[in-house]
């Protein structure tokens, strides 16, 4: 439909032949908000993704929406909110330059991720560049299809070591009817132990976040139903609840506000606490924590502190030699498989992950 | 995909070589025992295995797969022989493995809402297992008395509820998979993400292509407080297809939306005497799930809706016990639909829920063409229809006709933007689609994400991806539009 003239496919894929032919290596880069993210890289040359953008179609009563990768969330999160409609994964935007791209490479999903799913669950299709320079589409528009291996999935989340995502279909959802934020002052524990009573209930919660001593819960949905749910919950009623849950989305609170070194630990959500609590932030139901510490990366990656979680360097102004959990050596070897499957020149983002590709 | 196999064992030598990690009550070598593995849910395609082996411990599968590798020798995995795409059918020289022995429940998690559980669990004995927890594990594919969760991941099942709930992929946490070369593997884990790529994204749905899944971490849910159940009549099958695309963009995501076009509706009446109305020319069954308040809510909004689109008549559950019966009219449609017609070929393509009216008139048109009568049952929530195909295989030709028709009802959803496989997957039977809905180059990626995984190609050898001879081949047969598919192969 509109924005054809913004379809940068042929030069990419053109950077991309370039790059076999002189044997270059290339970071993939669009709006540029998450450059802080991931190892350092080390690639001679720049692919930008960033004029590569437009919303290509977007269908209210499909549910979906395709947009170009550096199409920004800002235009995509207008768009919807028109047909009172959103994305399901709250993505944060660090700043404005935010794309979908970028989103999806990282799968970054924010506070309604422990109750509505990942960037990950709402990707429907994408069309891909590969390290041979070839343009593919995997999936498509639908909710249910299960033809060939889930390669946009697997896209999402790759950091763009496979490859570049071109233009992806995500799967959008109506916007609540309404949202209430609910606070109490309690304890740690005693905030964990309520989070795990409220899951096991069918209560409409959308959000939840712990820090100093303050327990806040999200509801969403019809507005009766929220209202009879917030009795069950109790506290007080947070006024600048919007502000308060993009602060924590895009990482703009005062907790984030710190020269310390930020930890993301993902854990089973009822992982007793080991780190000094006033530097930590829990959200997702306490199965997300954000750490601040100046400690030693052996200690924060204890293994007794990760029972089958993981641990990334989220924000360092140090070295960012190791960031994400280090892989079990089958595992590893199966990812440098994929990477020679989908890049075999070895061009894309290498080391951005894990040093070894 | 499976010419590097070796025919050199033969079928006592393997039982040997099996017997060193098997009993011998496990192995299977008896024409007559092998016959009931000889095909899943598709029997039109069948195949007896050279060998069955029936393991009771990872450890077991783990070495079964050291010594296939070992030995080149194509392997196919089977859970309880549901699916309904050829998807499990045998390997004429490969050895089948079939996990029904692992069927344990290891354990619940209350507070994490999760169950960790063997493949060979069935899917409707996990939300048994947790019931008086108040939870259940959401996707519920038609068949979920009898299909185990290992096909279920292997196939990414979907069901009536997937509309609001999700697909197998949203519902799993973690896996365990042992590679062919026998690398147990943990994919995923207790947190809600992991490092690395999403691997658990890409097993789920891979069909037994990529790895051996021996155990599964499914999200449990708690369970809605309240349900309703409507039903609406439709004189007309295009009304009730606007009617869903009214409800979705109204904002209200029922647990699930079920459309019945009428040769379905009486046969399913004729069967289970559900109370539908058999003068009608479609029924839609909408179930609204939630707080009492949400459901009441959102209940009346969608009477108002399914009135507005034209429905004849709108009916409410009035108790649980009613809401059962308007239910069981659907679940029984595919048995219903087999004592009508000695035999019937079921498609599972998705479309965009806007050509919804478009593809059925479409399929009638296509119906009358082939003379073979369709019932139509899907969930026309998310677009996936399940086209009944009416045949008599013991009329010469008939079948063939019900595959051809079917192949074209496939073409078109792939020509509306849609996919020639919503949940049941490609398997043996889709292949020649896939050629349609995949250019080479795409299908030349499926290949190198095997071969990182299976570099000989043993695991389900010459399922779910084609080889690109045979898209040349079939499409020196099939060109659509005067276009030659694959016009860079060379033709045979």
């Amino acid at each position: 439909m509109h924005n054809i003239h913004n379809d940068f496919s042929k030069n990419l894929q053109n950077e991309v032949l370039q790059a076999i032919a002189t044997g270059n290596t290339l970071t993939i880069r669009a709006g540029g908000s998450k450059d802080f993210y991931g190892r350092k890289l080390t690639a001679s040359n720049v692919i930008s993704i960033a004029e590569h953008q437009g919303i290509i179609s977007y269908e209210p009563t499909e549910l979906v929406i395709k947009a170009r990768a550096g199409t920004s969330l800002k235009i995509i999160q207008q768009a919807l909110a028109e047909n009172k409609q959103m994305l399901a994964f709250e993505p944060p935007a660090y700043n404005e330059k935010a794309t979908l791209g970028g989103t999806l490479a990282g799968n970054f999903s924010g506070p309604r991720r422990a109750y509505s799913g990942a960037a990950r669950d709402y990707v429907l299709g994408s069309t891909i560049l590969n390290g041979k320079a070839e343009l593919l589409t995997f999936g498509g528009q639908v909710m249910k299809n299960v033809a060939g291996y889930d390669v946009s999935r697997l896209m999402t989340g790759a950091l763009g070591t496979l490859g570049v995502i071109m233009d992806a279909s995500i799967k959008v959802v109506p916007m609540p009817e309404a949202d209430i934020t609910f606070m109490q002052t309690i304890s740690l524990d005693e905030a964990l132990t309520r989070l795990h009573q409220y899951s096991r209930l069918p209560l409409p919660i959308s959000a939840s976040c712990f820090y100093q001593d303050k327990l806040y819960i999200r509801l969403s949905g019809a507005e009766r139903a929220i209202d009879k749910a917030g009795k069950t919950i109790g506290g007080d009623q947070l006024n600048n609840a919007h502000d308060f849950w993009r602060s924590i989305t895009d990482q703009t609170h005062t907790f984030f506000q710190s020269e310390l070194t930020l930890w993301r630990l993902s854990l089973a959500s009822n992982t007793a606490a080991v780190f000094p609590e006033e530097n930590t932030l829990y959200e997702w139901g306490g199965a997300l924590r954000w750490l601040k510490s100046d400690a030693s990366q052996a200690t924060i990656r204890s293994d007794s502190h990760l029972i089958n979680g993981h641990c990334t360097l989220f924000r360092s102004t140090g070295s960012r030699n190791q960031v994400f959990q280090t892989l079990p050596a089958p595992l590893l070897k199966l990812h440098l498989r994929l990477k020679h499957a989908f890049d075999p020149y070895g061009i894309f983002n290498i080391g951005r992950m894990y040093p070894d590709f | 995909m499976s010419q590097n196999s070796t025919k050199s064992v033969n079928r006592q030598q393997l039982r040997k070589l099996l017997l060193q990690i098997l009993p011998s009550e496990s192995i299977l070598v008896q024409e007559e025992d092998l016959r009931p593995y000889e095909c899943d849910g598709l029997s039109a395609y069948r195949q007896v295995p050279l060998i069955v082996a029936l393991p009771d411990t990872s450890g077991q599968v783990q070495n079964i797969l050291r010594l296939c590798n070992k030995i080149n020798l194509p392997v196919v995995v089977r859970g309880a022989g549901t699916g309904l795409s050829g998807g499990a059918l045998p390997h004429e020289h490969g050895l089948l493995l079939s996990l029904a022995k692992l069927k344990n429940i290891i354990s619940i998690d209350e507070k994490l809402r999760t169950a960790c559980v063997q493949p060979g669990v069935r899917n409707l004995a996990i939300s048994q297992a947790v019931d008086h927890l108040g939870l259940f594990y959401a996707p519920d594919p038609s068949s979920q008395i009898a299909c185990t969760i290992g096909g279920n991941v292997a196939e990414n099942s979907g069901g009536v509820h997937c509309l609001k709930y999700g697909l197998t992929v949203h519902n799993i946490q973690q896996i365990k998979i042992i590679s062919i070369e026998g690398e147990l593997m943990t994919i995923g884990g207790d947190g809600l993400d992991c490092p690395g790529y999403d691997l658990l994204a890409l097993m789920t749905g891979s069909e037994g292509m990529l790895g051996v899944i021996i155990e599964i971490t499914v999200k449990l849910l708690p369970k809605p407080d309240c349900t309703q159940t409507l039903l609406a009549a439709f004189n007309d099958i295009s009304k009730a297809g606007n009617a869903v695309a009214n409800i979705i963009s109204a904002g209200i995501i029922p647990a699930g939306l079920e459309l019945m076009d009428k040769l379905a509706i009486q046969a399913a009446e004729d069967f289970v005497h559900a109370g539908y109305p058999t003068n009608a020319a479609a029924i839609l069954l909408c179930e609204l799930d939630g707080s009492e308040i949400e459901v009441a809510t959102h209940a009346d909004a969608v009477r108002g809706l399914l009135n507005n689109s034209g429905a004849t008549e709108v009916l409410t559950a009035q108790n649980a016990q009613q809401s059962l019966t308007f239910w069981k009219g659907r679940k029984a449609a595919f048995p219903a639909v087999g004592r009508i017609s000695p035999d019937y070929y079921c498609m599972d393509g998705t479309i965009p829920r806007k050509s919804l009216a478009r593809v059925l008139q479409a399929i009638a048109d296509m119906s009358q063409q082939y003379g073979l009568a369709i019932a139509n049952v899907f969930h026309a929530g998310d677009g996936n229809l399940h086209p009944l195909i009416l045949y008599d295989a013991n009329i010469p030709g008939e079948q063939a006709r019900a595959e051809e028709f079917g192949a074209k009802i496939l073409e078109l959803c792939i020509e509306v933007g849609g996919t020639i496989t919503g949940e049941h997957g490609v398997g043996m039977e889709k292949l020649d689609q896939m050629c349609v809905q995949f250019k080479t180059k795409e299908l030349i990626q499926f290949h190198a994400v095997k071969a990182a995984f299976d570099v000989k190609a043993l695991l389900n050898p010459g399922k779910a991806v084609p080889t690109l001879h045979r898209c040349a081949e079939f499409g020196a047969m099939h060109i659509h539009h005067g276009k030659l598919p694959h016009p860079e192969l060379e033709r045979f």
